[in-house]
C-alpha cells in the first residue's frame, strides 16, 4: 500500500461527464455511492436526534423520584422507541453510510458493485421509520415492550400497533441485508489490482466481516417477528405456553440475532479506530494480521454466546456454564485489539486532532464497557446485575463512547475528503470535551445505582437511587445539547471551511487520500495499482 | 487529552469523599450464597481494576511522552509475534482463574435438594402471589405506597415503592425453595439481599432457594419489564424465627376463616360501595383508571361500558374468570367473595353507571364453590 500509482487526473475528467443530476431527483434516483452515503449519514443523524430527544424525555422523568412529566405507559413507549431508533435508525445506517462513502475509495473502485440495489436499500429506510414512528399516534400507543420485545408481552399483551412495528422491522432487515450484499460484492470483486485481502484497510476488513454477520442474523430477526405475527393474527402458539409453545423460545431466537447484532454495531467502529490511530500516531498499525484474526474470532464467538442475556430464565447448569465460558473467551480477542491500538500509539509521534481525541476516548471508555461486560459474563454474579442499571451502564458504555464516538471520529476524519474543506478544529475539540464529560456524567453513575439495586425500565424509583439519577440526567442534557455543536460544525464545514489538500492529514495512508479533495463524483474510473 | 486526564481523575474523585454514604456497591446480603456472590463480584472487580491500571497506564505514558509536540519521532515497528502471543495467553490464564470459583458458586446455587419449605411464587400484572405448599396459605402481595406519594402530592415515606400490603414470610434457618412462575407475561423475582433472581415465566416453573440465618426484612423489585406498572410491583420478604413464623401461620389461618364468615352476613349498598371503592383502587384502577376511563386502545373504559351496564351475570363472569387473550385477569382466587361482590357493585354504580344493582356476597361465595 505504500506506493500508489494512479492514472493521471482520472477523477478530474469524469467529473465533467457524469456530474450529479440537479434538484430533488439527484437524491431520489441516485446510484452514486457518495450520494447514497450522504443520504445514509443524514438519515442516521436525524434518527440520532430523534432517539436522543426520547432519551432526554426518559432522563427528565427520572431526574427526581415520583411521576412528574410522563405516565408509565408512555415511559415504556419512550424506552422502546429510543432503543429501536438508536440501534436500527442511528448506529446501523451510520456505519452503512460510512461504508458507502469509503469502501469504494479504499479498495480503488469506481462505485459500489450493485448501485441500483444501493439506492433501494437506502430508500426503504425512511418509509420503515416513518411507519414505526407513526405508531406513537395510534390508539394504544407505540410499542411499549422494550427494544428486546419479549413475548408474550409483545404478542398477547401488546398494543395493536405491534403489527406495524413487525412490518417496519421486516423492511429494516431487507435494507440491511441488501446493504450487506452490496458491501461484500464490492470488496470481493472491485478491488484494484494488487489490493490483496491482507492489504485491505482494516475498516474494509471489519465491514466485510460485519456484512457476513448481517446476512447471517437479519433473517433470524425476520423469523422471530414473523412468528410473533403468526401468534398475534393467525392463531399459532410459538410463544404461548397455553397452546404448547414456549416464551423462552422467543428469547433464544431473538438473542441468536441479538448478540451478533451488538458486534454488527461495534466491529466497524474497531475498523474506524484502527484507521485513525495510525494516522495521528504517524506509525503503521501494530499487529495488522492479528487485528484481522481477532475480528474474525469475535464474529465467530458472537454466534455461541447468545444465552448470556438469559442467565435468569432457568437454563440447566450445563447451559449456564457453557455460555459463561464462551462469553469470557470474547475478552481474549477484544484484549488483543486494545493492546494493538496502544502498541500503535507507543513510540509514535502523536498529535491530538478531533478524530484522534474521539478515538482515544473510544479506546478508554470502550475498554471500561468491556470490563463491565466481563463482570456480567460471570453467571452467578450476573443474577445480581441482570436487568439492572449496571447493564444499562455497560451497554451504553460500549454503544455511546464506543459505536457513536467512532462514528463521530470517522466523520471528522473523512469530512475534509468528502467536502474538500476542513471542519473548525476548536469547535470540534469543544464538541469532544463536552461529549466526553457528558457521557461519563450520564453513564458512570448508572454503574452505582445498578449495583445498589435499581431495575432498568422503571419510570419511578426508591429514594436511595435519587442522587445518582439526578446526576445522570444532568449529564444526559449536556451530552444531548453538545451534539448541536457537531451539527453546526458539519454545516459550516460544508459551506465555508478552509480548503483541504488531497492528503488532508500529515500522517494519512491509504487509497482514499490519493484522490483529490473533495473526492470526484466517480471515485476510481481507472483502477489504481497497489504494490 | 493526556494533560487533562490526571486533573479529570482528581476532579472525579474529590466529590466521592463527600458521597461516602451513597450506595455505590453491591450488597453483601444475608445468606452464605449472597456473600459468596459479593466475594466473586469484588474479585473480578479488582482484577479489572488491575488490568485497567496497567493498560491505561501504558497508554497514558505513551500519550505524555510520544507526542509530536515534544519532538517524538515515530518508530517503525508494527508486529512482534512473541509479544502478541504473550498478550493472548495471559488474559486466557486470568479468565481461567475467574471461571473456577464462579463455577463452584453456580453449582451451589443450583443445588435444589433437601428443601424444608416450598413456596410457589406467581407473577401477575402487577403483583405477586405466594402459595405455601402443604399449608393452605395463599395470598397476593401488592404495592402499598399510596398514589398520592407517587403523584408528589404528599412527601414520600422511607420505603417509597419498596413496601407491600402482605409480605412474604419465611422461617429463619431453613432451606426455603421457591417455585417461580407467572400468570400472564414474564416477570422476574429479585431480592438483592438473598442474591436470588429468577424469571417468572407463564407455563413454566423455575426453582431457586435460599436460607436466611437471622430475622429481618429484605426488599426487592420485579426485574423484567412486564408492562405499564413494572416499576410498581415490589417484593418484601420477612424472615421470622421459627416461633414467630408458627404464630404468623396460625394468624393467617384464623383470618381466612373470618373472611368466609363475612360473606354470610347481609350487606347494604353503601357498605359494598365503600369497600368496593377500596378494592377497585387497589386492584382495578391500574388499568381501568381511578375514574373508570381506561386507556384508549389498550385498556377499555368501565364508564358507560356495555358490561358494567348490562347483565350482572356477564359482568361477574368476566371479573371472576378474566378474558382469555387479553390483560384481563381472573380474579376468582385473588379476591374474597365479599371483595368480588363489592367491586362489581361499585363498578355498576360509580362513574355515573347508576344501575342501582347490588351484588350479594353470598351469591358470589356460591359461585366460587
Amino acid at each position: 500500500m505504500s506506493t500508489l500509482e494512479q492514472t493521471a487526473a482520472a477523477g478530474e475528467l469524469t467529473e465533467h461527464h457524469h456530474g450529479p443530476a440537479s434538484g430533488i431527483g439527484r437524491w431520489l434516483f441516485t446510484t452514486n455511492h457518495k450520494d447514497i452515503g450522504t443520504l445514509y449519514l443524514w438519515f442516521s443523524f436525524i434518527m440520532f436526534l430523534t432517539g436522543g430527544c426520547m432519551a432526554l424525555m426518559i432522563r427528565a422523568e427520572l431526574f427526581q423520584p415520583g411521576l412528574q412529566l410522563i405516565e408509565p405507559a408512555f415511559f415504556n413507549q419512550m424506552t422502546t422507541m429510543h432503543g429501536l431508533i438508536m440501534v436500527f435508525g442511528a448506529v446501523m445506517p451510520a456505519f452503512v453510510g460510512l461504508a458507502n462513502w469509503m469502501v469504494p475509495m479504499m479498495v480503488g473502485a469506481p462505485d459500489m458493485a450493485l448501485p441500483r440495489m444501493n439506492n433501494w436499500s437506502f430508500w426503504i429506510l425512511p418509509f420503515a421509520f416513518a411507519m414505526m414512528i407513526s405508531t406513537l399516534f395510534m390508539d394504544g400507543g407505540a410499542p411499549n415492550f422494550g427494544w428486546t420485545f419479549y413475548a408474550p408481552l409483545s404478542t398477547t399483551y401488546a398494543p395493536p400497533s405491534v403489527t406495524f412495528f413487525i412490518f417496519a422491522v421486516h423492511m429494516m432487515g431487507i435494507s440491511s441485508i441488501m446493504g450487506a450484499i452490496n458491501i461484500i460484492a464490492t470488496i470481493l470483486n472491485l478491488r484494484a489490482p494488487g489490493m490483496t485481502m491482507m492489504k485491505l484497510p482494516l475498516f474494509v476488513w471489519t465491514w466485510l466481516i460485519t456484512a457476513f454477520l448481517l446476512i447471517a442474523v437479519m433473517p433470524v430477526l425476520a423469523g422471530v417477528v414473523t412468528m410473533m405475527l403468526m401468534d398475534i393474527h393467525f392463531g399459532t402458539s410459538f410463544f404461548n405456553a397455553a397452546g404448547g409453545g414456549d416464551p423462552v423460545l422467543f428469547q433464544h431466537v431473538f438473542w441468536f440475532f441479538g448478540h451478533p447484532e451488538v458486534y454488527i454495531m461495534i466491529l466497524p467502529a474497531f475498523g474506524i479506530v484502527s484507521e485513525i490511530i495510525p494516522t495521528f500516531a504517524r506509525k503503521k498499525l501494530f499487529g495488522y494480521a492479528s487485528m484481522v484474526y481477532a475480528t474474525a474470532s469475535i464474529a465467530f464467538l458472537s454466534f455461541i454466546v447468545w444465552a448470556h442475556h438469559m442467565f435468569t430464565v432457568g437454563m440447566p447448569l450445563v447451559g449456564e456454564v457453557f455460555f459463561m465460558f464462551s462469553t469470557m473467551l470474547i475478552a481474549v480477542p477484544t484484549g488483543v485489539k486494545v493492546f494493538n491500538w496502544i502498541a500503535t500509539m507507543f513510540r509514535g509521534s502523536m498529535t491530538f486532532e478531533t478524530p484522534m481525541l474521539f478515538s482515544l476516548a473510544f479506546v478508554v471508555l470502550f475498554t471500561i464497557g468491556g470490563f463491565s461486560g466481563l463482570m456480567l459474563a460471570i453467571a452467578p454474579v450476573d443474577f445480581q446485575y441482570h436487568d439492572t442499571y449496571f447493564v444499562v451502564a455497560h451497554f451504553h458504555y460500549v454503544l455511546v463512547p464506543g459505536a457513536i464516538f467512532a462514528i463521530m471520529a470517522a466523520t471528522y476524519y473523512w469530512i475534509p475528503k468528502w467536502t474538500g474543506r476542513y471542519y473548525n478544529e476548536t469547535m470540534g475539540k469543544v464538541h469532544f470535551w463536552l461529549s466526553f464529560i457528558g457521557v461519563n456524567i450520564t453513564f458512570f453513575p448508572m454503574h452505582f445505582i445498578g449495583l445498589a439495586g435499581m431495575p432498568r425500565r422503571i419510570p419511578d424509583y426508591a429514594l436511595q437511587f435519587a442522587d445518582f439519577n439526578a446526576v445522570a440526567s444532568v449529564g444526559a442534557f449536556i451530552f444531548g445539547f453538545s451534539q448541536l455543536i457537531f451539527l453546526y460544525n458539519v454545516i459550516s464545514c460544508i459551506r465555508s471551511g478552509k480548503k483541504a489538500s488531497s492528503e488532508v492529514w500529515e500522517g494519512s495512508h491509504g487509497l482514499e487520500w490519493t484522490l483529490p479533495s473533495p473526492a470526484p463524483y466517480h471515485s476510481f474510473t481507472e483502477p489504481p495499482v497497489v504494490k | 487529552m493526556s494533560r487533562a486526564t490526571p486533573w479529570l481523575l482528581v476532579a472525579l474523585c474529590a466529590p466521592c469523599a463527600a458521597w461516602a454514604d451513597w450506595t455505590v456497591n453491591l450488597t453483601q446480603g444475608v445468606t452464605d450464597i449472597s456473600r459468596e456472590v459479593y466475594g466473586l463480584h469484588m474479585l473480578i472487580f479488582w482484577i479489572c481494576v488491575a488490568i485497567g491500571v496497567v493498560v491505561f497506564g501504558v497508554m497514558l505514558w505513551a500519550l505524555i511522552h510520544h507526542r509530536k509536540s515534544r519532538g517524538a519521532e515515530a518508530h517503525n515497528f508494527h508486529e512482534n509475534v512473541a509479544v502478541e502471543i504473550t498478550w493472548t495467553i495471559i488474559p486466557f490464564v486470568i479468565l481461567i482463574a475467574m471461571a473456577v470459583p464462579a463455577t463452584a458458586t453456580l453449582v451451589k446455587m443450583y443445588d435444589q435438594s433437601e428443601a424444608e419449605l416450598d413456596i410457589q411464587i406467581t407473577g401477575y400484572q402487577w403483583k405477586w402471589r405466594y402459595q405455601y405448599l402443604g399449608e393452605d396459605i395463599d395470598f397476593f402481595s401488592s404495592l402499598s405506597t399510596p398514589q398520592t406519594q407517587i403523584g408528589n402530592e404528599e412527601s414520600k415515606g422511607e420505603h417509597y415503592l419498596l413496601e407491600v400490603d402482605n409480605p412474604l414470610v419465611i422461617p429463619t434457618g431453613k432451606k426455603v425453595r421457591f417455585l417461580v412462575t407467572a400468570n400472564d407475561v414474564i416477570h422476574s423475582w429479585w431480592v438483592p439481599d438473598l442474591a436470588v433472581k429468577k424469571d417468572a415465566i407463564p407455563g413454566f416453573i423455575n426453582e431457586i432457594w435460599t436460607r436466611v440465618e437471622e430475622p429481618g426484612v429484605f426488599r426487592g423489585q420485579c426485574a423484567e419489564l412486564c408492562g405499564k406498572d413494572h416499576g410498581f410491583m415490589p417484593i418484601v420478604v420477612e424472615a421470622k424465627s421459627e416461633a414467630d413464623y408458627q404464630q404468623w401461620l396460625a394468624e393467617m389461618k384464623q383470618a381466612k376463616s373470618s373472611q368466609a364468615a363475612a360473606a354470610e352476613k347481609t350487606w347494604t349498598l353503601a357498605e359494598l360501595m365503600e369497600s368496593g371503592q377500596q378494592v377497585y383502587n387497589r386492584t382495578c384502577a391500574a388499568c381501568h383508571g381511578p375514574d373508570g376511563g381506561g386507556l384508549p386502545g389498550v385498556f377499555p373504559a368501565l364508564k358507560n361500558s356495555p358490561i358494567a351496564l348490562g347483565d350482572p351475570a356477564a359482568h361477574i363472569d368476566i371479573v371472576m374468570n378474566g378474558k382469555a387473550g387479553t390483560a384481563m385477569q381472573a380474579f376468582r382466587d385473588q379476591l374474597s367473595a365479599v371483595e368480588l361482590a363489592a367491586v362489581v357493585t361499585y363498578e355498576r354504580n360509580a362513574f355515573g353507571n347508576n344501575t342501582g344493582d347490588l351484588i350479594n356476597p353470598a351469591d358470589i361465595a356460591a359461585l366460587k364453590q
